[in-house]
């Protein structure tokens, strides 16, 4: 699909020099991303491909699965979560249980991968010896979006041959949904990158509408069981839904991706044909001639002030989303023994309402591991773009200059905890302090990881990244381990693991106070090793 | 000029990346109120040296003060003394360059307000454009009208003027010997070496993480060659027999010849035996000074392989 894109747009710009190079830069880009990306498609390919026989686990015989299917009719809640089932097949519940969260992986890696070969090459100002040599003027756009295919190819290939025993056209309909949920954003990505000069922010840009499309499909699907509800089919997320894999294939749905990339490809060829190398579409506007910037605090509230804003609105938008299904929850019949304990285990012994909030909640709270883990990278970041070296040079000591960005990534983590919960519990309509509280109680596991991040760029600037993997960790446990009966011994390993199901459950001190010593201990020691380190040059 | 007080004084420093020694006991000395020049090719080790200086680096072995103060413990009170200029400004995007200033100067000991905009209109810089959208240059002379309006005692200036221009270079020198005249101490590393010959009172010579030089220009200058090209009365005598005169070339009555400089008498008296018609003699620039070291490093290299 990108390939006629390609081509077509290639002959009205005016011949192939516009794309001149493209192979190089591509092969390039699959060079520098050799370990990234082979992880990233081969994490989220076999999360899909080890789902049948998770599933089987949990729900052996076909009654059992039959019921699942009933639970997911008449339970709006569960719906907004994973979607409507469609075929109570093993492959049917596969895609209900997991192609969503693919296709949302899926998207994240592609704006990626696309954002890390266009504008952050542009920002870096590597692109400008790249595009003096013989590089034509489309061709680091067209590279970027063909790895970003051959990822999302990868991918696919992988789904439907993995799945192919559960059969073939339903294998081959899911790999296709969740390489063409990645292309979508693929492409989405290309064109956020014409439009700001800041890498950063493409990709915050981009995963923002990727978190609207996921919370449009929740709602769609939380108003209907067929998936039939206009949010979902705007949701790009949701078309994966639409498709049906293993259950009857409307294969036409896969035009709406074929349009998508293609509408989406063409605008992004359009913008980066008559953009100049580094500049945006929305330009830079002049700034103050003087500044009150006078300490490391405000140097680093400043620099991250957008990020803290952005994260509180999608919180409050998240939390109100969310707490909006929520009311559905109480539809629900649990006379299935399987849902209930699932859901138990995820959200609480208590009312099926709270254990649905208690889920949201918690599904905030991994989220917000994301924020607090980029926040405290901000130091690695500054450290090895050399900017945090002059700052250095003046009267400021190293902890003063951590501390400024340490302040903003827990603090914030607070905030933003505070905000989903007023979402949720205005969006919920009812009881606002025992949600609120239940955010609270978050917020320990949330300081762990990002302490651990503090000790890991403490120790080495270039261990620092090793954060990432430890937040996408216990979002995985999360997110997809109850329903696969994952022993304790590992949902251990996430701190979330240990807190208290609330609102509903009984309040747990111990953990919590627990957590709270070992971010602080973390914390402390990472501050200890910063202060002791070379800074990496 | 207080000879007791260094500003500067690092003896035996060594610092290791791995297996790559980046400073292999280094020798450093700045008075207090001097400009000193910090040469050395590529890769010699002085940003290293210089990072050490300022508490980024910690030496592995080896002394090194400060205005009378040790680098990594002392590092932030130091630092409100010091103003830091590296090759390569790195400004954050949503940041203009006058805000960026302001913050640098805050964050040392302040800022002299009539003299950032005294600098600020004599580098004809924008304060009001933001990160990415300065030249090299411009980013350069964002750092520098923050060290200059710094009320600081010590200026660390790393390769400052790379990236510009002729008439901005010329602004820079006279910013330094402003400095100077005000009794601030500058080191100054350069590859720019007329910038160097024109503004230090002493400079350092270090290749491979060692010094291998060091002194008044005037010291260094004695220790190597001058070039005297003479066109004589009748034909040379005996100069081939004098001490410390090499590459002689005698063509009739032209003579070319090198002589180590403190050997110079012998030669020029031995030429106006002869009788001389005309004659000039060049001291040995910066450049050939520098030259010769880095050639010697060529060489052993070439030797090496």
């Amino acid at each position: 699909m990108t390939a006629t894109t390609v081509a077509t747009y290639a002959v009205r710009a005016g011949g192939s020099r516009q794309l001149a190079g493209t192979g190089t830069l591509l092969r390039f880009a699959l060079r520098r991303d050799r370990l990234m990306m082979p992880l990233w498609v081969g994490v989220i390919g076999l999360l899909v491909i080890s789902m049948p026989n998770s599933l089987k686990t949990v729900y052996g015989t076909p009654a059992e699965r039959a019921d699942v299917a009933r639970q997911m009719l008449t339970n709006s809640s569960l719906r907004a979560t994973y979607g409507p089932v469609f075929s109570d097949s093993l492959g049917g519940l596969t895609a209900w249980r997991i192609g969503g969260y693919a296709g949302v992986f899926a998207g994240i890696m592609s704006l990626l991968i696309v954002v890390r070969h266009t504008r952050d090459e542009e920002e870096s100002g590597r692109q400008e010896l790249i595009s003096s040599a013989m590089v034509g003027r489309r061709a680091p756009l067209t590279a970027a979006l063909l790895a970003a295919f051959v990822a999302n190819g990868v991918l696919a290939l992988l789904v439907a041959g993995g799945l192919a025993g559960q059969g073939g056209g339903g294998a081959l309909a899911l790999g296709l949904a969740v390489a063409g949920v990645g292309m979508v954003f693929a492409t989405m990505a290309a064109i956020v990158a014409q439009l700001t000069e800041s890498a950063r922010l493409a990709k915050g840009l981009t995963g923002g509408l990727l978190g609207a499309a996921f919370v449009l499909k929740a709602a769609g699907d939380s108003a209907t069981n067929d998936g039939s509800s206009p949010l979902t089919w705007i949701s790009p997320v949701g078309w994966l839904e639409e498709l049906r894999s293993f259950a009857d294939e409307r294969w036409w749905v896969l035009l709406l991706f074929v349009a998508a990339v293609a509408v989406q490809g063409a605008v992004a060829y359009e913008l980066a044909g008559r953009r100049d190398v580094g500049m945006s579409f929305l330009p830079t506007r002049p700034g103050p001639a003087a500044g009150r910037l006078g300490t490391a605090g405000a140097l680093a509230w400043r620099l991250q002030r957008g990020a803290v804003l952005g994260w509180s609105l999608g919180f409050l938008a998240a939390g109100a989303a969310f707490g909006g299904m929520t009311k559905g929850a109480s539809d629900l019949v649990g006379n299935n023994d399987k849902t209930r304990e699932i859901i138990e285990r995820m959200g609480g012994q208590a009312g099926i309402t709270d254990a649905f909030l208690a889920t949201m909640v918690g599904m905030l709270g991994m989220v917000a591991a994301l924020f607090v883990v980029s926040s405290v990278l901000r130091l690695h970041g500054e450290e090895t773009s050399q900017r945090a070296e002059p700052v250095l040079a003046n009267a400021v000591g190293r902890l003063r200059w951590a501390g400024g960005h340490l302040v903003i990534a827990f603090g914030g983590a607070v905030l933003i905890m505070l905000l989903g919960g007023l979402g949720l519990g205005l969006g919920y309509g009812a009881g606002i302090g025992p949600v609120l509280a239940a955010c609270l109680v978050q917020v320990p596991a949330i300081w762990t990881l990002g302490a651990l991040a503090v000790l890991l760029h403490g120790l080495s600037a270039q261990w620092a990244l090793g954060a990432w993997a430890a937040a996408g960790l216990a979002l995985l446990l999360g997110w997809i381990g109850p329903a696969l009966n994952v022993p304790q011994t590992v949902m251990d390993l996430s701190p979330f693991g240990h807190l208290p199901k609330l609102p509903g459950g009984d309040m747990a001190w111990t953990p919590v106070l627990f957590l709270t010593g070992i971010a602080v201990v973390l914390t402390a020691a990472g501050l200890a090793g910063l202060r002791r380190r070379d800074l990496s040059t | 000029m207080t000879k007791a007080n260094p500003a500067i004084e690092v003896s035996g420093l060594h610092k290791s990346f791995g297996k790559t020694h980046a400073l292999d006991g280094l020798d450093l000395d700045v008075e207090t109120g001097e400009v000193h020049g910090f040469l050395g090719p590529n890769g010699a080790g002085k940003s290293t040296t210089i990072r050490v200086l300022l508490g980024l680096l910690r030496a592995d072995s080896g002394a090194a003060q400060m205005l009378g103060r040790d680098p990594w413990a002392d590092a932030v009170e130091l630092h409100r003394r010091v103003a830091y200029v590296p090759g390569d400004v790195t400004l954050w995007r949503n940041l203009s360059g006058g805000e960026v200033i302001d913050l640098y100067g805050r964050l040392r000991g302040g800022l002299d307000k009539t003299r950032r905009a005294d600098l600020i209109e004599r580098f004809e810089l924008d304060p009001t454009k933001k990160g990415r959208t300065y030249s090299k240059g411009n980013r350069q002379k964002v750092a520098l009208v923050a060290a200059f309006a710094s009320d600081v005692d010590l200026l660390i200036l790393d390769e400052p003027t790379s990236g510009l221009d002729p008439l901005m270079e010329e602004v820079f020198q006279r910013c330094v010997e402003e400095e100077r005249d005000r009794g601030r101490t500058i080191l100054l590393s350069s590859h720019i070496l007329s910038e160097v010959e024109e503004l230090c009172d002493r400079v350092s010579i270090i290749r491979k993480g060692r010094t291998v030089e060091s002194g008044s220009l005037a010291d260094l200058r004695h220790l190597t060659r001058t070039s005297v090209t003479a066109e004589l009365a009748g034909p040379p005598n005996g100069l081939a027999h004098l001490p410390g005169v090499h590459g002689l070339d005698v063509q009739g009555k032209r003579v070319k010849l090198q002589v180590d400089t403190d050997k110079l008498d012998a030669v020029l008296r031995s030429l106006t035996d002869s009788g001389v018609r005309s004659l000039t003699s060049t001291p040995p620039t910066l450049e050939e000074l520098f030259l010769r070291h880095y050639q010697e490093d060529v060489r052993t290299e070439a030797m090496a392989r």
